[in-house]
């Protein structure tokens, strides 16, 4: 969606101004015009490169969809970077626990999208370390359905969109983040990651997951949708005031107080909220460091 | 379209400094200050300080690493996200710990501004210096200083100016100027968001009403073009260029040069999904994908500008480095360059300094140590096309790769190198041939041999000069037309404007190269004696005769040809009265496929002559057997 300015040294100091510059003109009215990126484009633009870079970089390569707002947009993004067609597999770690809205969902998008889905099914609860508290037991089985996966597959490179305003763990990612063979994160001692050069190089034995979306927050992800004009699962607006603001499995996810029943609404209450993202995901809360040991054990 | 106001783009701030001077303890107020903080947020950080023994630590908001909030310090870099009327801006908070300095890099590299952060009891200190440079060399520009914990200090003045005193003449002698030097107390949040009631003497802005004058830099719409190209795709009838403009813009029906393989395309189409009208114009900031009229081989790692202003192509730089290796960086020593797209080798040809970030005195030095900073002179085997990194930062910035590790980045000068995209190209492109009425084989025929061009390479002192007469003198008894071209008899006349900068000496050889391929179509075996250091030189020449050049390598060690020194030469160079000598101060590249490699260290000078006479006369009169028969 870019708009388009009259050919003007682009000074954005006094950005208030800015707006009186811009005149919509079709771009194709004047040879002098080029266009300008408003920041969803700048965000999209880096997305893209990671995807590309990924792309060009590191094989095999598969990609997580959990079928919630941030992962699709993900997937779109990827349609974007390669021309209409996602030239990888998109993986879904099914615990059979999702909400039947987001079975629907994923079925009639990989259809449409013309997606590679692969649905990978996680191993039973019963076979969780029994010492952990009750939801990140859960929420390990997809932890350890993405283990079998890497090993069985042979993955190196699984991008996930994960974002660091979610989360004070996820914050401290790379955009590139290597993995030992078990999955393990070694947060205590990532490489260098500057000026959009990544970590592309690995020995054998460690696979990468690749983050494209570290840099959108909740709220640039729902603009884009509407932007896009992207399908939005249902659960995400309001009924009977409730709402889902993070989807997860239903034995461990919980929908929010809310009357946002459009994407309008939801913009709008971002703008104004005070709750976190997750406070809906109880896996979060076992302990201080529950996310930190199921992120650090290869969590997503 | 949409009901918002504009939005603008993120500001991404990153907050440095020495370790406890109290960065993560600044963003935590700057956050709560923002009412930022999410719900519940204040109360948990109360319950983990409480668990620790420690009064409310806002630090603990961003040090969400178990391990960092049990030892009270900053190991990663994070970012968190506060809201103005206007824009989002990101806060980067960098490790002060001098062990985490990647980690520091790793965060200030992504920031528009910086925050750095000094402790107004302990004045600056190792990191701050060292921080303050890095940021210097990361490119940022927009850099407020905040003199903190000024409660500690009874909000003295007194106090504040020493500190700021002390910063300032620190950042004007790395060639820094602060946007602003603000005194605040972060524990109890005067002059971050509010003035407070304790620093009534100060009159300039808070810090968060300074931090609405910082802004994004623009995308660089105005530089000349930079478009790195990424990948290639083939999904379909189509073949996709795809990547990144970094600089510039391109429309549809401009002429686009591919370097540094120096290939033209016009542009045909800038590809787009899921758009309602064609794209005919794509600019600074856009991961774009375009197709080309022609089919030319175009790859990851080129770089496609417009023919003006197109990058710069060598094989030497010079770098301001900083290194983050466990082990050092030696002279001599190979590693991966990333430029760009591009990937390839490089060695260290040179440690002009290593710099001193405390007093900012520099040395020179054989290894560069972990997070050091420096200058050295990189050479690479091929050409690469790059910028200076004071023209265009993106194409003048690179990292380093030892095996599989990152090991340090650095941004580009290059001062006293040359530009070698010139002596690549033909100047005059208007030329017909004319056809010659005499055939190479009608003179073979005269002359009993094929005419050459047979080019030593080697230091000075190796023998080259002695060589070449002692050869030409046999194979005139032989029978053979043939000349020598030295650096006399080619600097006295035609070369006669030419001096020794790194782009006349470039100039000389190919002149010379183009010289002597002459002679081999007249006929001669034309033998040079030239130092040519440097293989994209000698590849040039034998470009021009590309049937019959034959490159020898007159092999000594550089103790050896020292000891020579037939010209006292080198005991000049020792004492500085030469610069850039080759073997000295400037590099020599020996061949790797030579088609002859003679060593006068161990051979006497009749043997080596009797081993480049036969090997000439066997290329260039056995080859006259084979013709007439």
């Amino acid at each position: 969606m870019l708009r388009t300015i009259v050919r003007k040294r682009w000074k954005p100091e006094k950005n208030r101004a800015r707006k009186g510059v811009v005149i919509t003109l079709p771009i194709q009215s004047t040879k002098e015009a080029v266009p300008v990126m408003d920041y969803l484009d700048d965000l999209e633009a880096h997305t893209i490169y990671i995807l590309r870079e990924a792309f060009n970089r590191i094989k095999p390569l598969g990609m997580l969809w959990s079928i919630g707002k941030d992962s699709t947009a993900l997937v779109w993004m990827a349609r974007k970077a390669f021309f209409g067609r996602v030239p990888f597999p998109l993986i879904q770690l099914d615990t059979e626990m999702e909400l039947p809205e987001v079975y629907q969902y994923r079925d009639e998008i990989a259809a449409a999208w013309d997606l590679n889905l692969k649905i990978e099914m996680c191993p039973p609860f019963e076979e969780m370390d029994i010492t952990l508290p009750e939801a990140t037991r859960h929420a390990t089985r997809k932890t350890m359905g993405l283990s079998n996966l890497i090993a069985r597959e042979k993955y190196r490179g699984i991008m996930v969109g994960i974002r660091r305003d979610e989360q004070a763990m996820r914050a401290k990612e790379r955009v590139f983040s290597p993995r030992a063979l078990d999955g393990q994160w070694d947060f205590r001692d990532q490489p260098p990651e500057f000026w959009d050069f990544y970590k592309t190089d690995f020995p054998d034995g460690v696979h990468v997951r690749i983050h494209p979306l570290l840099h959108w927050t909740e709220i640039d992800i729902w603009r884009y949708f509407k932007r896009e004009n992207i399908p939005v699962v249902p659960l995400y607006f309001a009924r009977d005031g409730k709402r889902y603001r993070s989807l997860g499995e239903k034995n461990i996810t919980f929908p929010i107080d809310s009357t946002a029943s459009n994407l309008d609404e939801i913009i709008a209450e971002l703008e104004i909220t005070r709750q976190p993202e997750r406070a809906g995901r109880s896996m979060d809360h076992d302990s201080e460091d529950s996310f930190e040991k199921l992120r650090s054990t290869g969590y997503m | 379209m949409t009901t918002q106001p504009e939005r603008q783009a993120q500001l991404r701030l990153v907050v440095v400094g020495h370790v406890d001077h109290g960065k993560s303890t600044l963003i935590g107020r700057i956050l709560h200050d923002t009412n930022s903080l999410p719900d519940g947020k204040v109360e948990e950080l109360k319950r983990i300080s409480e668990k620790r023994g420690m009064p409310l630590e806002w630090s603990f908001v961003l040090d969400s690493f178990q391990a960092e909030r049990d030892q009270a310090i900053t190991i990663d870099t994070t970012q968190i996200w506060f809201r103005t009327a206007t824009r989002d801006v990101v806060i980067i908070d960098a490790p002060g710990h001098r062990e985490f300095l990647k980690n520091m890099i790793s965060g200030a590299a992504q920031a528009d501004a910086a925050i750095l952060v000094v402790d107004a009891e302990e004045g600056i200190r190792e990191q701050t210096r060292r921080h303050a440079y890095l940021l210097n060399i990361l490119g940022l520009k927009q850099i407020a200083v905040v003199v903190n914990k000024m409660d500690l200090v009874g909000y003295d003045p007194a106090r504040f100016q020493i500190v700021s005193d002390e910063i300032i003449r620190y950042l004007a002698d790395i060639g820094v100027s602060p946007a602003a030097i603000i005194p605040v107390s972060a524990r109890h949040g005067d002059m971050i968001a509010e003035r407070g009631e304790n620093l009534g003497w100060y009159q300039g802005p808070s810090l968060l009403g300074k931090l609405d004058d910082f802004d994004r830099a623009p995308a660089p719409i105005d530089q000349p073009l930079r478009f790195p190209i990424q990948d290639v795709y083939k999904f379909d009838e189509r073949r996709i260029i795809v990547g990144r403009i970094e600089t510039g813009a391109l429309s549809v029906g401009d002429q686009l040069l591919f370097s540094p393989h120096n290939l033209l395309g016009t542009v045909k189409t800038i590809e787009a999904w899921n758009n309602p009208a064609p794209v005919l114009t794509a600019t600074a900031g856009q991961s774009i994908g375009i197709t080309l009229e022609q089919q030319i081989f175009v790859e990851r790692g080129d770089i496609a500008s417009h023919d003006e202003n197109a990058p710069i192509l060598t094989n030497i730089f010079r770098a301001r480095l900083f290194w983050l290796g466990q082990q050092p960086l030696k002279l001599g020593q190979s590693l991966k360059l990333k430029l760009g797209h591009t990937e390839t080798p490089v060695s260290v040809q040179a440690i002009e300094k290593i710099i001193n970030t405390q007093d900012l005195s520099n040395e020179t030095g054989h290894e560069i140590v972990r997070n050091d900073v420096a200058e050295v002179v990189f050479r690479t085997r091929g050409l690469l096309a790059l910028d200076e990194y004071r023209q265009i930062a993106r194409t003048g910035q690179f990292v380093l790769v030892d095996g599989f590790e990152t090991v340090g980045g650095g941004t580009i000068s290059m001062e006293d190198f040359a530009d070698q995209r010139a002596s690549l190209k033909s100047k005059s492109s208007n030329l017909h041939g004319v056809d010659h009425l005499l055939t190479p084989v009608l003179r073979t025929q005269r002359n009993g041999h094929r005419g050459g061009v047979i080019w030593f390479t080697g230091l000075s002192g190796s023998g080259k000069s002695t060589l070449a007469m002692r050869v030409e003198q046999r194979l005139f008894h032989k029978g053979f037309q043939v000349f020598v071209l030295d650096g006399d008899n080619v600097r006295s006349g035609l070369n006669s404007d030419l001096g020794f900068a790194p782009e006349e000496r470039t100039e000389n050889i190919r002149r010379v190269g183009e010289v002597a391929a002459l002679f081999a179509q007249a006929g001669t075996v034309c033998i040079t004696a030239f130092i040519s250091p440097y293989q994209s030189d000698r590849d040039r020449a034998r470009r021009a005769a590309p049937d019959c050049f034959y490159e020898i390598y007159i092999k000594a060690d550089l103790a050896v040809c020292e000891g020579r020194d037939p010209k006292g030469l080198y005991r000049k160079a020792r004492s500085g009265e030469i610069k850039d000598f080759t073997g000295v101060s400037a590099p020599y590249e020996a061949p790797e496929t030579a088609d002859l490699v003679v060593d006068t260290s161990s051979h006497t000078i009749d043997q080596c002559v009797e081993m480049i006479v036969g090997a000439i006369e066997q290329q260039l009169a056995a080859t006259l057997i084979a013709e007439a028969s």
